[in-house]
């Protein structure tokens, strides 16, 4: 068990009637990159919530780092060490760039409680140090990111991930808004990790990507995992069959 | 042509071509307005609404008007501070001016002396007790008390219970009223000490307001707590997900209001000498006012102190401007109305604009 970083059992969501998330069990190994795939409205993004905590799992159990974890919300998750570029991106509109990066833990000069004194400085400085890993283009920190581009915003958000030191990393389709350029920069932060040993969850629904990056891709369907899969045991055809549901999981995970 | 890059990426923008301040538009409407009434009364009325017009008084401008214009919107100005960072951080609160005539009431009788010419005062509400002639701090720190704890409740109740700021604090505001009338059944309450009564003379009241106006912009600005009001208010939801503790800050900035309100109540009952259970009605609506004429948007995340202090400025205007023009103080009123709606349309297209120019 020691070698394994994220293990979860049975994890179940339901929305009222709606069964998002059925009894899903998933492992992630240390320094693993892990993919996983599916339809729109498969639950990819819902068992995300349920591991950091944003929404509280209706059953099942999760472990991380070694222990059984019931967070009580997204700032343990994060306290513990995962960290996520959510689909939505959870942004604030009418803050300026570094005020999104250290949003929830603003760096500080003085400390007085509630009113301690920001460092501006040092934020500004961090923050443009993580997004030239990124390879975004903005004009300028100060603007409020309410009218950034769709890919600027993302890169606000996956600079935020690559800011602070984590055991996980987890990003919901980081590059879904992103141009070339900025992709093969994203994709290399990604290998970067990789090289560091981090290991990191990855939903994309790009294929080459996807082959690109990861060691084991994860197929959900209708709230439920129906592949898991090694990359040298597969190909983008098989993947695809298993999302559509041409092929079902069950043979395979049994065996 | 001074560019510049300050970004990332090497993209340029010219750094002369920054979109200027919203508040500064807020000022130019001042400007305006004041030029208005200059104009108006210049051509009409033959008198200048901004200049010293007598011989027999020194100075360039009328310097008793501006005192006036400043110095009657400075109460209502200290509740304004509280509610701009409620609204920007994506609330409302209706119980500032309730809680303006309880603490007024509760505060003052702490604060009166126990003989009036040689008699024993006949409005103390403590005489038995002997809780009177007592130090300034007591009733000072009764009201904050009050202040503190109304907002305690409002805060609490929005940020356990969920039901709507809008719900919750006109639940307070009716309350409070009830509890500055059940206080001395209706009676006033007279006779303060005088260092009480030193707290709201004069110019004091325009001193405390604009202090904790440099205050609290400072706070807005450069404090972690700021940061999350602006936070909160833009994406309640991305804040909640970026770790900030919701509840406890909601709570903070209910609590703020209701000390900044008791603290108007303070210096208005003090300024007054006196404390009445009909005290503060309808300042509420005046705050909100002041804030949103000074670009508070009313959907949160956008707005600031200062932007604040010059609508609260606006408003000391149009009342003096209407004096000025001798008009009726229900024109004053009615026109109020129309500028608190005026205000809210004007918050509405600046946001449609926004979104198109983008
Ligand atoms: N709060 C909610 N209430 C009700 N239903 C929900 C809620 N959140 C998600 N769902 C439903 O749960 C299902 C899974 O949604 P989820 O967001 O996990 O999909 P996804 O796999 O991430 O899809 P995409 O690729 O489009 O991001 C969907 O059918 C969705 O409508
Ligand atoms: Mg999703």
């Amino acid at each position: 068990m020691s070698d394994i970083v994220l293990k979860t059992e049975n994890l179940t969501k339901r929305y009222g009637g709606v069964h998002a998330l059925e009894g899903a069990n998933f492992e992630l190994r240390k320094g693993e990159h892990v993919a996983i795939m599916g339809d729109n409205g498969a639950g990819k993004s819902t068992f995300v919530r349920q591991i950091t905590a944003v929404e509280q799992r209706t059953s099942g159990q999760i472990w991380f780092d070694g222990k059984e974890v019931n967070f009580n919300g997204p700032i343990e998750a994060r306290e513990a060490g995962i960290e996520t570029v959510f689909q939505n991106l959870a942004l604030a509109d009418d803050l300026d760039v570094p005020s999104n990066l250290f949003l929830g833990r603003e760096k500080v000069l003085f400390n007085l409680g509630p009113f301690s004194i920001l460092d501006r400085k040092y934020m500004r400085k961090a923050t443009e140090a993580a997004l030239v890993r990124t390879a975004v283009k903005i004009p300028n920190l100060s603007n409020t990111i309410r009218h950034m581009s769709g890919g600027q915003r993302q890169c606000v958000a996956i600079a935020r991930t690559a800011t602070f030191a984590s055991k996980l990393i987890i990003m919901d389709e980081p590059t879904a808004a992103l141009g070339v350029q900025e992709t093969a920069q994203v994709e290399n932060i990604i290998r970067t990790l990789k090289d560091n040993g981090e290991p990191l969850i990855l939903i994309s629904h790009n294929m080459r990507q996807v082959f690109d990056l990861c060691d084991r891709i994860v197929v959900f369907r209708r709230g439920r995992i129906v592949a898991n899969l090694r990359k040298q045991d597969t190909d983008g055809q098989d993947i695809v069959s298993y999302i559509t549901g041409a092929k079902t999981g069950e043979a395979e995970l049994a065996a | 042509m001074a560019q510049t890059s300050h970004g990332v990426g090497g993209l340029t923008y010219d750094a002369k071509k920054r979109s200027w301040p919203a508040e500064f538009n807020v000022f130019l409407a001042l400007v305006i307005l004041v030029a208005i009434f200059e104009a108006i009364g210049r051509i009409f009325l033959g008198d200048s609404f901004l200049f010293n017009t007598r011989s027999d008084v020194a100075g360039i401008f009328n310097e008793a008007r501006l005192q006036i214009i400043i110095l009657q919107v400075s109460i209502v100005g200290i509740i304004a501070i509280g509610v701009t960072q409620v609204i920007i951080s994506g609330g409302i609160d209706l119980s500032s001016g309730s809680i303006v005539g309880a603490t007024a009431m509760i505060a003052m009788s702490f604060a009166q002396v126990a003989t009036v010419n040689g008699n024993p005062n006949p409005k103390a509400m403590f005489l038995a007790q002997g809780l009177t002639d007592l130090p300034v701090i007591v009733p000072l720190l009764v009201a904050i008390g009050c202040g503190l704890l109304a907002g305690l409740v409002n805060g609490a109740l929005i940020a356990y219970t969920r039901i709507p700021p809008f719900i919750a604090t006109l639940g307070m505001m009716v309350t409070a009223r009830g509890i500055a009338k059940w206080w001395s059944k209706g009676q006033p309450i007279s006779f303060p000490t005088d260092s009480f009564a030193a707290i709201g003379k004069g110019l004091m009241p325009v001193i405390i307001f604009l202090s904790l106006a440099v205050l609290f912009q400072l706070i807005m600005t450069y404090t972690r707590y700021g940061k999350h009001c602006y936070a909160i208010g833009s994406n309640e939801d991305a804040a909640r997900m970026s770790g900030i503790k919701i509840a406890n800050h909601k709570i903070l900035v209910y609590v703020i209001a209701g000390i900044l309100a008791a603290l108007a109540a303070v210096v208005l009952s003090s300024k007054n000498l006196t404390a009445q259970a009909g005290m503060g009605v309808m300042y509420e609506l005046d705050a909100i006012a002041m804030a949103v004429i000074g670009g508070v948007s009313l959907s949160g995340g956008r707005g600031s102190i200062i932007g604040t202090v010059i609508g609260a400025l606006i408003f000391g205007v149009i009342i003096s401007g209407f004096t000025f023009l001798r008009l009726d103080a229900y024109y004053q009123e009615m026109v109020k109305g129309v500028i608190i709606v005026g205000a809210v349309v004007l918050d509405q297209w600046r946001q449609r604009l926004r979104a198109l120019r983008a």
